[in-house]
């Protein structure tokens, strides 16, 4: 793997990711419950991979074994061709809750991993550099129950960015916000990746930010998740959600899930 | 997008003032002049001394109150303060009063079980070298003991809410011997231990010991486990998780533990120097009783509870300060 040059404030490119036939279980009450079911795909550097399907599918699943967190039970996931054993910087994690530390204030949160490491001395810089980036500079004092929703999932977008990842993994990240930031952060999101050059994979249930945010979007079956359909949205940014092309999409996806009328 | 989301904590309630003199504090300063001419120009029907001194003390009450309430306007944010504590200062002056005649002036509650307030006065006035002893004694007993078992419970908790291995070990013993109450180790610990002192010690150490372990160890265990997840994908290594998640973000429980333990610790702290230890409060208590001085009795009693309540109150401050990013928590 390219060594981890995470520190450095040049833009690095994104990440390729490869999963190869990965299936996993869960054991609830010693039963074996299968979540994934032989998963195979393949990530370009730079790109960015919508996972769509239904909820409580084992997409999420598959963000965790990307991100370290756990190891598939069949199959391999690779980052830029090696195996995926343990959590690191470079592939970081953003959930649906915020999951910020109530006792740090905005800055203590989002310097959270560069102190992890050590090099908030060195690189201190960067993380107003960050809150600047979300949008947040002059909040860099308030206290997490001082937040909006909105602002609140910024602060954990501006934590996992000032670690210069070179895969942003999305689990539902704006599945909790009102309908109104949810539009506006989803412009935000593409504006920061078409700049950051990295690799997004977004897990979502919601069809139409699939299509309006990635360029392909994979839908998955219901649980054990599989690979039901691959749709490419060969569509230029900024996308507007009455795009006849994107609309026909989005029907296209929804009978995939079987939800057609 | 706007940046409105951000809450403001609410300024703190201004009571409400108006005009330049403080009502109140003319009132409350009437009624400690009240008590102060009850009390001096009223015959004693039980003779205690000390009456003429009470009554120059209730008499510059009254004047202090009454600069406050001519001044107050001029002393800002603390003179607001102070304005509400008018209902109180009042009820205080017809307490004293209430308590003066029914002892010293009618003689309705007799001697010796019942004091007067000159007959306190007199104590605090005559017997304050032993009793600035005794609090000595039972401060530095109740913390060295308080602080040993603190740390050691808040250790235990740490490892008890991290290491399985730990947990396997120590949960039993915790389980069989946390409830005992301390003080039934009492005769063990009087003869184990080398002096009565050392032994004190360990009481109040094992009784503050217990409800920070389970606190702590609740605390720790109760951690999202997201914020884990989250760190480690940062780089994090173990002692990080340790130290900078799992324990900060434990530490109101681990307060609850403290707040717990203090109390369990003033308990023992009065039972082993009833029992055992030759100095402190409790001794005290014990000793006015034996000489039926329950003057004395009653004055410790006071001293006492001011020395709990002020620790607890340190506590709460102490407490403030770290978990400023809580909201909603209680205050004392």
């Amino acid at each position: 793997m390219v060594s981890t040059n995470s520190a450095t404030s040049t833009p690095v490119p994104g990440m390729a990711v490869g999963i190869h036939g990965v299936s996993h279980r869960f054991l609830l009450e010693d039963q074996p419950l299968p979540v994934l079911d032989n998963v195979s795909l393949e990530v370009a550097p730079g790109e960015f991979v919508a996972l769509l399907g239904p909820s409580g599918c084992g997409k999420s699943t598959l963000l965790r074994l990307l991100a370290g967190l756990d190891q598939p039970t069949e199959g391999r996931v690779l980052g830029d061709g090696e195996d995926i054993q343990a959590p690191d910087p470079s592939r970081v994690l953003v959930f649906q809750d915020p999951t910020l530390y109530p006792w740090r204030t905005v800055q203590a949160n989002v310097a959270l991993g560069l102190e992890a490491r050590g090099l908030l001395k060195t690189h201190g810089y960067r993380v107003a550099e960050a809150i600047r980036l979300v949008g947040l500079a002059g909040f860099e004092t308030a206290y997490p129950h001082q937040l909006s929703g909105g602002m609140a999932q910024r602060v954990a977008l501006a934590r996992a960015l000032v670690n210069d990842p070179r895969l942003l993994l999305l689990d539902e990240p704006l599945g909790k916000l009102d309908s109104l930031t949810r539009l506006s952060m989803q412009g935000e999101l593409v504006s920061l990746w078409q700049r950051s050059g990295l690799t997004a994979l977004l897990v979502t249930h919601d069809v139409e930010e699939a299509l309006i945010l990635a360029q392909r979007v994979i839908v998955f079956s219901p649980r054990p998740a599989r690979i039901a359909a691959e749709i490419v949205v060969d569509r230029p940014y900024p996308r507007h959600r009455d795009d006849p092309h994107l609309v026909e999409l989005r029907r296209q996806a929804l009978s995939v899930l079987g939800l057609e009328n | 997008m706007s940046a409105s989301g951000l809450s403001i904590a609410a300024p703190r309630e201004k009571v409400a003032s108006t005009g330049v003199f403080w009502l109140g504090g003319f009132l409350a300063a009437g009624a400690w002049l009240a008590a102060a001419l009850v009390t001096t120009l009223l015959p004693d029907e039980i003779e205690v001394g000390r009456t003429l001194e009470l009554g120059l003390l209730a008499g510059a009450i009254a004047g202090v109150l009454l600069l406050l309430a001519i001044g107050s306007s001029s002393l800002g944010e603390a003179g607001l303060k102070l304005r509400r504590t008018a209902p109180w200062a009042t009820v205080l002056a017809l307490g004293l009063i209430a308590w003066e005649w029914l002892t010293a002036k009618s003689g309705t509650l007799p001697l010796p079980f019942f004091a007067s307030p000159q007959g306190l006065l007199e104590v605090y006035l005559e017997d304050w070298p032993r009793l600035g002893e005794s609090v000595l004694r039972s401060l530095w007993l109740l913390l060295s003991g308080y602080a040993i078992g603190a740390f050691a419970g808040f250790v235990a908790g740490v490892a008890l809410g991290w290491s399985k291995a730990i947990g396997y070990w120590v949960h039993p013993v915790l389980r069989l011997i946390g409830p005992l109450p301390a003080t039934a180790w009492l005769p063990i610990a009087f003869f184990a231990f080398p002096s009565s002192g050392s032994a004190s010690t360990f009481l109040v150490a094992l009784a503050t010991w217990f409800p920070v372990t389970v606190l702590t160890w609740s605390g720790v265990a109760s951690v999202n486990r997201n914020y884990y997840d989250i760190a480690r994908t940062l780089g994090a290594s173990q002692s990080f998780l340790v130290l900078k998640v799992a324990i900060p973000a434990a530490l109101p429980q681990v307060f609850v533990g403290l707040f717990m333990g203090l109390g369990a610790s003033f308990s023992v702290l009065v039972v082993a120097e009833m029992l055992g230890v030759k100095a402190g409060l409790g001794w005290y208590l014990q000793w006015a009783q034996g000489w039926a001085a329950y003057g004395n009795m009653y004055a410790a009693l006071v001293v006492m509870a001011l020395m709990c309540s002020g620790l607890t109150t340190l506590l709460f401050r102490g407490r403030d300060r770290l978990l400023a990013w809580q909201k909603g928590t209680v205050r004392w």
